[in-house]
C-alpha cells in the first residue's frame, strides 16, 4: 500500500502501516491500571469502615492512585493520541504549557488548606478545636 | 510506530514546511484540546481547593454505591468502573478506526467508528441513570432546629444545592446523616455534566465522520485525516474521564 500525503508541509509521513499489537497492548495496560485503581479504591473504603481509620495510610493510597492516573494519562496521550509518534517540536509545544498544572495544583490546594486553618482557628486567634472526629459532633453544633 | 528516519540537522523552522511535521488542522486540534484541558483542569482544581478547605467531605463510596436493577445493594465503585471500561474500550475502537484510516480501509473505518458511537451512547446512558439516581433517590437527613425549634428528620435527594451525605449523628439511638457540604453537588453535576456534554458532542462528531466515511468523502480526498482529528477529540474525552474518575470516585 502506498503512503498517502496529507499536505505538502508534512516532511516525513509517519509510518502507520504497522499492526494493531501496540494498540491492544496499551488497552490491556490501561485495563490493568484501572483494576489496580479500583482495588485501591475498595481498600480505602474498607479502611474507612474500620473504627480508627489510619489517615496517613489512606493518604498514601490516594497518592498511589494519583500516580496510576498519571500513568494512564501518559499512555492515552502517547499511544492513542499518537503524540509519542510526533516530532520533538510538536511534543514540546503541547507538553510544556501543561507543566503549568504543577503550579496550579500546588498553589490552589495549599490555598484551600489555608482557608481551612483560618476558619478553624478564627484566623489564628484560637487553637484548632476541629481535630475531633466529625461523627462525634453534637447535633446542635454548626459546621 | 514512527519508523521513518529523520535526518539529523533537519531545519524545521526554515519555512516551506510545518515545523511540527503536522497539518494546520491537526496542530490546531491539539491547541484546542490543550485549552480544553485547562478548562477542565480549572474546574477540577477549584473543586479540590474547596474540598481541601472543608473539615468534612462526602465519602464517594457511600454516594456512588448503587447499580441499575440492584436496588438496596451496596456496590461501591462498581457502576463507575463499568462506565470507565466502556469509555476505555470506545477509545480503543476509535484508535483502530484511525489506524484503518491510514490504510485507506473504508469498511473497517466504518465498523470501528460505529462501535465507538455505540460506546459513547452507552456511556451517556450510564451517566443519565447515575444522575437520575442521585436526583431522585432519597435519604434520611437530620436537620438541626433553628432558633430553639426541635430538630427533625427530612428526606433529601442530591442536587446542586443540597445533599444528604454529611457526617452522621446519633439521635435517640438512631443514626442519621446530616446535610453534606453544599459544594459537592454543584461540583459533581457541573464537572460530570461538562464532561458528558463533551461525550455528547464527541458522539455527534463521530456520527458525522461515520456518514462522511460511508459517503466516500475521505476516499475522494485521498486521506482520512479528519477521522484522525475526531479521534484526538474522542481520546481527550477519555483522558478527562480518567481524571474525573480519580477526583470524584476514587479519592
Amino acid at each position: 500500500m502506498s503512503q498517502h500525503t496529507i499536505s505538502p508541509e508534512i516532511t516525513f509521513a509517519p509510518d502507520h502501516l504497522g499492526g494493531t499489537k501496540r494498540i491492544w497492548k496499551t488497552f490491556y495496560l490501561l485495563s490493568i491500571l484501572t483494576i489496580f485503581e479500583l482495588a485501591i479504591g475498595l481498600t480505602i473504603y474498607n479502611i474507612h469502615k474500620g473504627a480508627h481509620p489510619n489517615a496517613s495510610l489512606v493518604l498514601a493510597f490516594k497518592g498511589l492512585v494519583c500516580i496510576l492516573t498519571l500513568a494512564k494519562a501518559f499512555y492515552i496521550v502517547s499511544v492513542f493520541m499518537h503524540l509519542g509518534d510526533e516530532i520533538r517540536n510538536m511534543i514540546m509545544t503541547i507538553v510544556v504549557p501543561l507543566a503549568l498544572f504543577i503550579w496550579f495544583v500546588i498553589a490552589f490546594l495549599s490555598d484551600g488548606n489555608s482557608w481551612k486553618n483560618l476558619r478553624n482557628t478564627d484566623a489564628g486567634s484560637k487553637p484548632d478545636t476541629h481535630l475531633v472526629a466529625p461523627a462525634a459532633k453534637e447535633p446542635g453544633q454548626k459546621d | 510506530m514512527s519508523t521513518t528516519a529523520i535526518p539529523t540537522g533537519t531545519k524545521w523552522w526554515n519555512g516551506g514546511r510545518s515545523p511540527f511535521n503536522a497539518s494546520y488542522g491537526k496542530v490546531m486540534m491539539w491547541y484546542f484540546l490543550m485549552s480544553d484541558a485547562f478548562t477542565f483542569g480549572a474546574f477540577l482544581i477549584s473543586y479540590g481547593t474547596l474540598r481541601f478547605s472543608e473539615n468534612y467531605w462526602v465519602d464517594p463510596n457511600h454516594v456512588f454505591s448503587a447499580f441499575p436493577f440492584a436496588e438496596g445493594m451496596n456496590l461501591p465503585l462498581s457502576f463507575v468502573s463499568l462506565m470507565t471500561f466502556i469509555l476505555i474500550f470506545s477509545s480503543v475502537t476509535m484508535v483502530l478506526a484511525v489506524h484503518e484510516g491510514h490504510k485507506m480501509n473504508r469498511k473497517a473505518v466504518e465498523k470501528y467508528i460505529f462501535w465507538t458511537i455505540i460506546g459513547g451512547l452507552a456511556f451517556l446512558s450510564c451517566q443519565a441513570w447515575e444522575w437520575t439516581h442521585l436526583l431522585t433517590h432519597q435519604h434520611e437527613v437530620w436537620i438541626n432546629g433553628i432558633n430553639g425549634a426541635a430538630g427533625h428528620v427530612e428526606l433529601w435527594n442530591t442536587t446542586v444545592s443540597h445533599n444528604p451525605f454529611g457526617p452522621e449523628v446519633t439521635i435517640n439511638g438512631h443514626q442519621y446523616a446530616t446535610p453534606g457540604p453544599v459544594a459537592f453537588g454543584s461540583y459533581f453535576f457541573e464537572i460530570t455534566g461538562f464532561h458528558g456534554f463533551h461525550v455528547f458532542s464527541g458522539v455527534i462528531i463521530n456520527l458525522i465522520m461515520y456518514i462522511k466515511t460511508k459517503m466516500g468523502h475521505f476516499d475522494q480526498r485521498g486521506h482520512y485525516e479528519m477521522v484522525e482529528k475526531a479521534g484526538l477529540y474522542w481520546h481527550f474525552v477519555d483522558l478527562v474521564w480518567v481524571f474525573v474518575f480519580l477526583c470524584f470516585y476514587l479519592i
